[in-house]
């Protein structure tokens, strides 16, 4: 019987092996295409929530965004974000069924504790049988800045948008829009609940899920005569040069004409203007007559070097969340549209911007000519508080020399001092601005721009402000009336903290 | 046949004691991870269940160093990690699963002892053939008795008497086992005579087909009164490997192969639970099916597997709850999901070692009948470990029989601990005469 017997225990070696190679077929091969049947999902939904997902903090180390937190639930951790609406755009949401947006997409690496850097650390909880701990992300959102800044929007009664940045290093201390959404009902684990709030964000026509500040475009308007001044300055051209004052400007190849403001004649109807005189004043028929003079390849670049791209979207000034800059045209674009060109000139038309766009404006202006990129985030630091990652600043460009930059501030000082932007004035702090009242669309109220820095002589912070619809005030809006004292009350908590 | 020198006398305590003690290790850290991964901290339970293994184990090796003083050291320490790798999977399924399964490992370990005790010499159980034959064939049909006989899961396999219910087919299997090999080793040399030959086959007379026949018929009536379909293949493969292992005739193989295809084929046609298993097993994945009853539980198991990976989510960190039946038909997937490859690997390789060892035991014994008992009783256990770990990770379709020694369940704990006493017993040769 001996035979049979080892031939029987081979066979059924044979069997045991068979079993073995589909279990490291099912284990190993095709491990990750099973599991990630969507029949799997509650598994999956129970691994994903089982990590304890690292904090985002606002720039002081203290005050949370966002953090995880036990649940008695089959779910493990719950994700929570104290302040709701308030951040709900930079930290976005983490759902499970809808995934996850924003810092909480741009940073899961770090968050869900799956970065390289963070291997001693999960490796530790593996042998401890820990639950895996994420990393702690710090920004650079100055809680008194986007509070002050949430509260000014809230006073206001339209829709408004605020960027306030650090000139200096490019740190982004608010960014604000509304309408926004509370976060909290995304990361709900009941699922029926996140789905009946998920399909009420995406079927709201104001777009919650959008920011204003830094998602959407609208005209820049007046704003945009700072990036056509700033040309003028690098084509030569000085505060003191004059350029004629007709009461309007005729648009070559049409019948049509470019008027100020109020259809008014600036200066008093003087016969020529400064460039100085036309910025404080706002004057369209001087801006639409720089911008024939310098013709749509100057201002294209000019707007490049400021982060505006030719299309929406592309080749974008980095930032550490998805956000779509400013657009100016190709140059090739306006051939044969002369009156286009003059029309860009003055931020309508053609050309498109949102509150980060126009801050960073600002911000180079007030950074002695010198663009920094817009950060979000300034370091990481694994669960025992050990930095990391950090992030350096960095500059993106150029646009204006420092004399420039300089002639530039002088400008936009006169504008708050005594031209369009005087609401935006700070007894003690002397406050550079520009306004702006863009026009969009037949029979709609302009929306109400500012753009400024502070103080003057020493920028500690810009801002950008966008009031949609001329707000409270409707057709009778301007960025000066409406937007200015926003951002003076912006500046205020800036400069305080 | 006779006993190798080496095993003569007593066999060496320092490596049973190594190996009893790495087995105790093994159950009671498996356990207390488990507890930690749960809940984070030291089970509440793990003064009960520590001292349980303890006393079981060492009380276990104590039996065997009294009664089966020449036993093989790794045969029990084997069977007791797998018990204790089902233990601690069983606790962090349920703590209340596992206050029964601790109850039932205990009572097992008592089966075990009573077994080495009663049973002195294996051979004694060899001249009581019919009696043993006709109990096992009573336990087999007991659930279809009415009245008594219970349907759980769509299959007859439980006996209620009053509060106590249990599976008699599982003891049942064991004494089948001792009744075929008390009776092939009576008739081995008619049944190995061969009268015809079709091709290379050379066939016995026919008269002597009988009981090949006999066991085909009675595997069917299993299929078709119970609705066991398990079972029903396991009594038929054990039979037909007994047969051949004591024949040495290859012809019996190739007719029970044939007679177990014509009769799968036949199940297949004639009942629908039987086409339903095997279309769950061809498309559990299928996302048609996949949220279907019967598909889900496959597809879970595979999702559990899947998720674990190589070196699995850890004791108390996976989900394995999802899966049903995972303290029973499903606990190898539970184990694949939490102990990854590499725990699905080391159960695999235990049953190795366990059914080798029996094998070995067989080929050592100095007669026929312990032979065929010790090859039967592998056979069992190594058929009933492939049919369901094969039916969980889709090699062969799906059909609900424990994991021996790891699933969760008294019945079937109890007659593996009364399997395994015996394998101890042959492997030990008869019990010494005390000297005084």
């Amino acid at each position: 019987m001996e035979r049979q017997i080892r031939k029987l225990g081979l066979a059924l070696t044979a069997l045991f092996l068979i079993v073995f190679l589909q279990i490291n077929y099912i284990q190993v091969f095709a491990a990750d295409r099973i599991a990630n049947n969507p029949a799997n999902a509650k598994r999956l939904l129970i691994a994903e929530y089982k990590v304890d997902r690292g904090s985002i903090l606002a720039n002081d180390g203290t005050t949370v965004l966002a953090s995880s937190r036990r649940s008695p639930g089959e779910l493990r951790f719950q994700r929570r974000y104290p302040h709701g609406e308030l951040y709900a755009h930079q930290t976005g949401f983490y759902s499970y069924p809808f995934g996850r947006s924003e810092l909480e997409s741009t940073f899961n690496d770090f968050l869900a504790g799956t970065a390289p850097e963070l291997l001693p650390q999960t490796f530790t909880d593996l042998v401890l049988g820990r639950p895996r701990q994420g990393a702690t992300i710090v920004t650079t959102l100055d809680p008194g800045v986007q509070e002050a800044a949430a509260e000014a929007a809230a006073a206001e009664a339209g829709d408004v948008a605020i960027a306030a940045i650090d000139p200096t290093t490019g740190d982004v201390l608010a960014l604000l829009a509304e309408p926004s959404y509370d976060p909290n009902l995304l990361a709900s684990q009941n699922p029926a609940e996140v789905r009946e709030a998920w399909d009420a964000l995406n079927a709201d026509p104001e777009k919650p899920l959008l920011s204003r500040a830094s998602d959407e475009l609208f005209p820049p308007g007046s704003t945009f005569k700072l990036v056509t001044a700033s040309a003028a300055l690098e084509n030569g051209f000085g505060p003191e040069s004059t350029w004629p004052n007709p009461p309007e400007l005729d648009l070559p190849l049409t019948d049509e004409t470019l008027q100020n403001f109020g259809g008014s004649h600036c200066v008093g109807g003087r016969s020529t203007i400064t460039l100085a005189e036309a910025l404080r004043d706002s004057c369209n028929v001087t801006f639409g007559e720089i911008g024939l003079e310098l013709g749509p390849e100057a201002l294209a670049e000019q707007a490049r070097l400021y982060g505006f791209t030719a299309e929406a979207g592309e080749d974008l000034v980095p930032f550490d969340i998805p956000w779509v800059s400013g657009v100016f045209p190709a140059p090739e674009t306006f051939e044969g549209r002369d009156p286009a060109v003059a029309i860009s000139a003055i931020g309508q038309q053609d050309v498109a911007a949102n509150p980060l766009q126009m801050a960073l404006v600002g911000a180079a202006i007030a950074n002695g000519g010198s663009l920094m990129e817009p950060r979000l985030v300034t370091e990481v630091r694994d669960p025992s508080g050990r930095v990391i990652a950090t992030f350096d600043t960095n500059e993106f460009s150029r646009p204006l020399s420092p004399e420039n930059a300089a002639a530039m501030t002088a400008m936009m000082v006169s504008v708050v001092q005594s031209g369009t932007g005087t609401a935006a004035q700070i007894p003690g702090v002397t406050v550079a601005g520009k306004t702006g009242t863009a026009q969009h669309g037949e029979g709609a109220d302009p929306h109400a721009w500012f753009v400024s820095f502070a103080p003057a002589e020493a920028p500690q912070v810009a801002v950008a402000v966008i009031v949609l619809d001329g707000g409270s005030l409707g057709s009778e809006a301007t960025g000066g009336q409406v937007a200015a004292p926003i951002a003076r009350a912006v500046i205020e908590a800036a400069l305080s903290g | 046949m006779s006993l190798p020198a080496a095993s003569r006398g007593r066999a060496a305590l320092a490596p049973a004691i190594a190996f009893t003690v790495l087995a105790l290790v093994l159950s009671i850290g498996a356990y207390v991870i488990a507890g930690f991964g749960k809940r984070g901290q030291l089970p509440a339970t793990f003064a009960v269940y520590a001292s349980i293994f303890a006393g079981g184990y060492v009380g276990g090796l104590l039996v065997i160093r009294a009664f089966a003083a020449r036993a093989d050291p790794a045969l029990f320490p084997t069977a007791a990690v797998l018990v204790g790798i089902g233990f601690a999977m069983i606790f962090r399924l349920s703590g209340g699963l596992a206050a029964e399964q601790a109850t039932w490992i205990l009572v097992g370990l008592i089966a075990f002892a009573i077994t080495l005790v009663v049973v002195r010499d294996a051979r004694m159980l060899d001249a009581y053939t019919y009696t043993i034959g006709l109990l096992g064939l009573l336990l087999l049909l007991l659930p279809v008795v009415p009245g008594i006989g219970q349907t759980i899961n769509g299959a007859r396999l439980w006996v209620q008497i009053g509060p106590l219910g249990f599976q008699p087919a599982e003891i049942g299997k064991v004494l089948i086992v001792i009744f075929l090999a008390s009776y092939l080793n009576q008739k081995r040399e008619l049944l190995q005579v061969a009268t015809s030959r079709i091709g290379p086959l050379r066939l016995p007379p026919v008269k002597h087909l009988g009981p090949v026949l006999l066991a085909w018929g009675a595997s069917l009536a299993i299929l078709f009164l119970q609705r066991d379909l398990g079972a029903s293949l396991l009594y038929f493969g054990i039979f037909v490997v007994m047969l051949w292992v004591a024949t040495g005739r290859a012809s019996y193989l190739v007719i029970g192969l044939v007679l177990f295809a014509v009769g799968a084929y036949a199940g297949w046609l004639l009942f629908d639970h039987v086409q339903l298993r095997v279309d769950i097993w061809l498309n559990a994945l299928d996302p048609d099916t996949v949220f279907g009853v019967g598909y889900g539980q496959l597809a879970q198991a595979q999702f559990g597997m899947a998720t674990g990976g190589l070196v699995g989510t850890g004791l108390g960190q996976g989900s394995p709850g999802i899966i049903p039946f995972a303290a029973t038909d499903f606990i190898f997937a539970a184990i694949g999901e939490e102990l990854g490859l590499l725990g699905s690997t080391a159960v695999l390789l235990l049953f190795l070692v366990l059914v080798g060892k029996g094998l070995r035991i067989g080929m050592r014994a100095s007669d026929g009948f312990s032979t065929l008992l010790a090859v039967g009783l592998s056979t069992l256990v190594a058929l009933q470990a492939f049919v369901i770990v094969g039916g969980v990770t889709r090699v062969i379709p799906l059909t609900g029989v424990t994991l021996p020694f790891v699933s969760y369940g008294g019945s079937s704990l109890i007659s593996n601990f009364v399997l395994l006493g015996l394998l101890v017993r042959l492997s030990s040769g008869p019990a010494e005469r005390r000297r005084a």
